[in-house]
């Protein structure tokens, strides 16, 4: 598979097949791992990096996970290319800006991805819609025994997995959930949940700015910590926030509901309104009102069943996406334009809301 | 609902908040969106030693001489070079500049030492090392409480074990 071919398929976030909840929107697993013999990638020579490369994909091809995926080399993809993995959470934005010897494998499905002399030599990911930490975390860690096989880890006794930044030393693992939580930003609660949360040593990132219903009320929670505890420690003690937080979120909306509901209504029947007849959407407003739609799904104003295409057009709808969709050109004001038709087609399906139930 | 916590970089209400360790001690930073994107801190993967060592973030570690001299003798980085840019050069930076990366993980994360999954290649020397520990926690238990035939059996296997070829690389047992 190209990397054309890669953009046209539609992936595991993007599918509508897969799973999805509310709150949750994706959860991802992803392990840092070094091979002994060399440098770190950001202190190894080029000839090293381009050796690390060959041995790293050679292994990873290998892998039954990526049978008719794409090996890409990150220096022959052009910017815009880059920024669509990006927005698909198959590349991170460090690997974008690697050159000389940066790679990535990206499974069929785009659901698995290895990254390679991003950080780290080696990063393995694996993303999809929905709460399945478990599942993510067997897959992930098999593909890693798999690997092993056929790649010599830096690994010591005492401080497991070597990797070029302390943060991750350890485990290697990172977890990380992609939450939708517009019940606590609208009752202003965020503050205080993300300083709980940090307290407990697991990090939250708005992703659009956090605070104000603005952002898309989407967030990244992560464990910061990697070494110390056992992987399924990590992912115990992750998921226990995360369902915590879920909770909140669940019972933050109960309230809104019962105390101001013609207020929910209201931001969703205009959200709703605007992504209809809008004819000039920039990226940060559709994510502001796709959230509210997202929302509508999980309150059965909309059937449930179109939760995924929302998703869908979440990430549809980012910059990346719109510019290659519309050519590749065009200024920013043809791109807006071109993004508010997109959405007004995607959403021409759906139903009209439905409040009756809630009332 | 706490008090609004602001950006300490331009004063604006803060939304990012990281933890951040430098001088071996952990340091909360606050951030509003616009900051912390000019730092590279909104991806948590991006979350980079690096930006906040270097002397423009403003959080700089401190320089002392005392302990720049430490060199990786595998790769040639110096603790001033892991401090300039936070990464380490190679597997082997962590065994040369041990003695300035302990305190600083101990205080990063649960523990200094590693736990989880371990390697195929190094599971059988580990795997005796860690059962000759845990043997020899059961034959003081089983001395204590007097159960001498029990303990007569892990000395035994604690024996067999040891004299066996595949011993852990480094265990000081
Ligand atoms: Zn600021
Ligand atoms: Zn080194």
């Amino acid at each position: 598979m190209n990397i054309n071919q890669l953009i046209k398929f539609r992936g595991k976030l993007t599918d509508e097949k897969g799973d999805s909840s509310p709150v949750v929107i994706s959860t991802r697993v992803r392990l840092a791992r070094n091979l002994e013999k060399y440098p770190f990638p950001g202190w190894a020579k080029k000839s090293q990096k381009r050796e690390i490369l060959s041995s790293c994909l050679n292994a990873v091809g290998k892998l039954a996970e990526m049978e008719n995926g794409a090996s890409l080399a990150i220096e022959e993809l052009d910017d815009l290319e880059k920024q669509i993995l990006m927005e698909r959470r198959l590349i991170s934005r460090e690997l974008m800006g690697c050159k000389e010897g940066a790679g990535v494998c990206i499974s069929r499905n785009q659901s698995l991805s290895v990254m390679v002399n991003e950080e780290d030599h080696l990063r393995i990911q694996l993303v999809e819609g929905g709460f399945h930490f478990n599942d993510l975390w067997d897959v992930v860690n098999a593909v890693d025994s798999n690997l092993e096989k056929e790649l010599i880890y830096a690994f010591s006794r005492d401080l497991g997995y070597l990797t070029a930044c302390p943060t991750n030393v350890g485990t290697g693992l990172r977890c990380s959930a992609m939450m939708h939580l517009p019940g606590l930003v609208l009752s202003n609660q965020m503050e205080k949940v993300v300083r709980a949360v940090n307290q407990l040593g697991i990090a939250v990132r708005g992703l659009f700015g956090e605070g104000s219903d603005a952002s898309g009320s989407i967030f990244q929670i992560s464990n910061q910590q990697t070494l110390g505890e056992s992987e399924e420690e990590i992912l115990t003690r992750l998921q226990n926030v995360l369902t915590s937080l879920l909770e909140q979120e669940k019972n933050a909306r109960l309230v809104l509901l019962e105390k101001e509901p013609l207020k929910l209504f209201d931001k969703i029947g205009r959200a709703f309104g605007i992504l209809n007849n809008s004819h000039l959407l920039s990226s940060a407003e559709a994510m502001k009102l796709l959230s509210f739609l997202r929302l509508a799904t999980d309150l059965e104003i909309l059937p449930g069943k179109f939760r995924r295409m929302v998703d869908r057009i979440l990430i549809e709808s980012q910059p990346g996406h719109i510019q290659y969709a519309f050519g590749g050109k065009g200024t920013p004001a043809e791109r807006d334009e071109y993004r508010a038709w997109f959405i007004r087609e995607q959403i021409s399906t759906l139903p009209i809301l439905n409040f009756d139930k809630l009332k | 609902m706490g008090e609004l916590i602001h950006c300490q970089v331009c004063q604006e209400a803060a939304t990012v908040h990281l933890t951040q360790i430098a001088n071996n001690k952990i340091h909360k930073v606050h951030l509003c969106e616009n900051c912390a994107q000019s730092k590279g801190m909104t991806d948590p993967d991006l979350f980079s030693l690096e930006d906040l060592f270097s002397p423009t973030s403003g959080f700089g570690l401190e320089e002392s001489t005392a302990d720049n001299s430490i060199v990786c003798k595998r790769c040639g980085l110096s603790s001033r070079d892991f401090k300039r840019h936070g990464r380490f050069g190679c597997p082997d930076c962590y065994e040369y500049l041990n003695p300035l990366i302990l305190p600083m993980l101990a205080n990063m994360h649960k523990s200094d030492s590693h736990k989880g999954k371990i390697p195929h290649r190094s599971i059988d020397s580990l795997q005796v090392s860690k059962r000759v520990r845990d043997l020899e926690e059961e034959l003081s238990t089983a001395v204590k409480e007097e159960r001498y035939e029990e303990a007569a059996a892990y000395r035994d296997e604690i024996e067999k074990l040891k004299a066996s070829p595949q011993k852990g690389p480094d265990h000081e047992a």
